[in-house]
């Protein structure tokens, strides 16, 4: 349910970006998701759809584009990269990682006019 | 009218600067904007608002987290009972319907705001920024605000405090951490509730803060019961020990700018 207070700040955003920039329509947008984003890719789209709409964004394409996550073993140092928050180290097998990427969740680029 | 927020309530909206770079290029009247629009950016902006403010008036504040039916009402009112005569505190209650939280809370004497989200999920900055405003008077002390009972949406939504609390109820079950990661990650403290009721279930307690850890190795527990104030006074001494600490860098703040005012006469 948080997608859609997401969506919401997002179309705020865009709002923002439309005054400073001078367009008017939003057509594509790339969004960048880290697998520890906290939110589900299905529910951006139904969201933002639902957000977008009587907006500047209305019919604009949403891309999500997954970034990898990355962590840094605290016992051993190894570092290697993770889909979820509790994962063991793949060298030592303790659960001393600590997560240096992947909790990203930002509009990366816009294609407008 | 707020013109951040376009709420129609006058509040303080300082320090939120637009951060966005935005880079073109052009073709035809479609153009590519590059940019940095972090989704949370705008929590994250009245959060450090919020921040700001509890600063200058040298407030600690919790904000507690949980599933519904963990406790927290309960810990707040029996930890209320400890400090009211001691120290200027309030809370700030947050529910989708109702004030009965809130009455409870004021039933103990202390001053509380009720916050209904209606469909929202989650407490966000801006809500508490606009409940600070119903507490003009409160400083040197500590704000609790009880979240929204939900084990995932508020994990995401930096309110502006010193901490987040999660409460774990033994009646839960163990694995909860690892059902539910990402609260126990954003969590500096989790606080094992309802262990007099140890004998009944099948909960494992080193189990859960192994899972716990396994989420956040830096997650502090302390195991209590609000109901009959076992193991209550860790929880006391964890809050006052940060109280001290909260205060002793405002006053070591404050006075590296006496020193600068006095420089200046």
């Amino acid at each position: 349910m948080h997608e859609l207070s997401l969506c919401r700040s997002l179309i705020e955003l865009l709002q923002e970006q439309a005054e400073q920039h001078r367009f008017t329509r939003v057509k594509q947008l790339w969004l960048e998701v880290g697998p520890l984003a906290a939110v589900v890719p299905e529910a951006m789209q139904f969201a933002f759809e639902a957000a977008s709409r009587g907006s500047l964004a209305e019919g604009a394409r949403l891309h999500l584009v997954e970034l990898p996550g990355e962590a840094h073993c605290q016992a051993c140092g190894f570092e290697t990269s993770i889909s979820q928050w509790y994962q063991a180290c793949p060298r030592c097998g303790e659960y001393q990682l600590k997560v240096l990427s992947g909790d990203e969740l930002q509009i990366r680029e816009l294609e407008v006019e | 009218m707020c013109g951040i927020c376009g709420c129609g309530q006058p509040h303080g909206h300082q320090g939120l600067d637009e951060s966005a770079h935005a880079e073109e290029q052009e073709s035809g009247h479609q153009r590519r904007l590059q940019v940095e629009l972090d989704l949370f950016s705008q929590n994250n902006r009245y959060a450090q608002a919020n921040r700001e403010l509890f600063q200058r008036r040298n407030l600690l504040v919790l904000n507690l987290v949980s599933s519904p039916g963990s406790g927290k009402t309960a810990l707040l009112t029996r930890t209320l009972q400890h400090q009211l005569d001691k120290v200027p505190l309030a809370v700030i209650e947050g529910d989708q319907q109702t004030s009965h939280d809130a009455d409870r809370i004021r039933e103990t004497g202390a001053e509380a705001v009720q916050l209904n989200t209606g469909r929202l999920c989650h407490l966000d900055a801006h809500m508490v920024g606009h409940a600070m405003e119903q507490l003009p008077h409160l400083e040197n002390g500590l704000l609790y605000i009880e979240n929204v009972g939900n084990l995932v949406c508020p994990a995401g939504f930096d309110l502006g405090e010193a901490a987040k609390v999660v409460v774990l109820s033994v009646t839960e079950g163990d694995d909860k951490p690892l059902k539910y990661p990402d609260m126990f990650h954003a969590a500096r403290l989790m606080v094992l509730n309802k262990v007099d009721l140890l004998p009944y279930v099948n909960f494992d307690v080193e189990a859960c803060i192994e899972y716990a850890r396994r989420i956040n190795p830096e997650i502090e527990v302390i195991t209590l019961s609000a109901q009959t104030g076992e193991g209550m006074e860790n929880w006391l001494e964890w809050i006052e020990h940060r109280r001290q600490g909260q205060t002793a860098a405002r006053v070591a703040q404050l006075e590296r700018e006496l020193l600068v005012l006095k420089s200046q006469l």
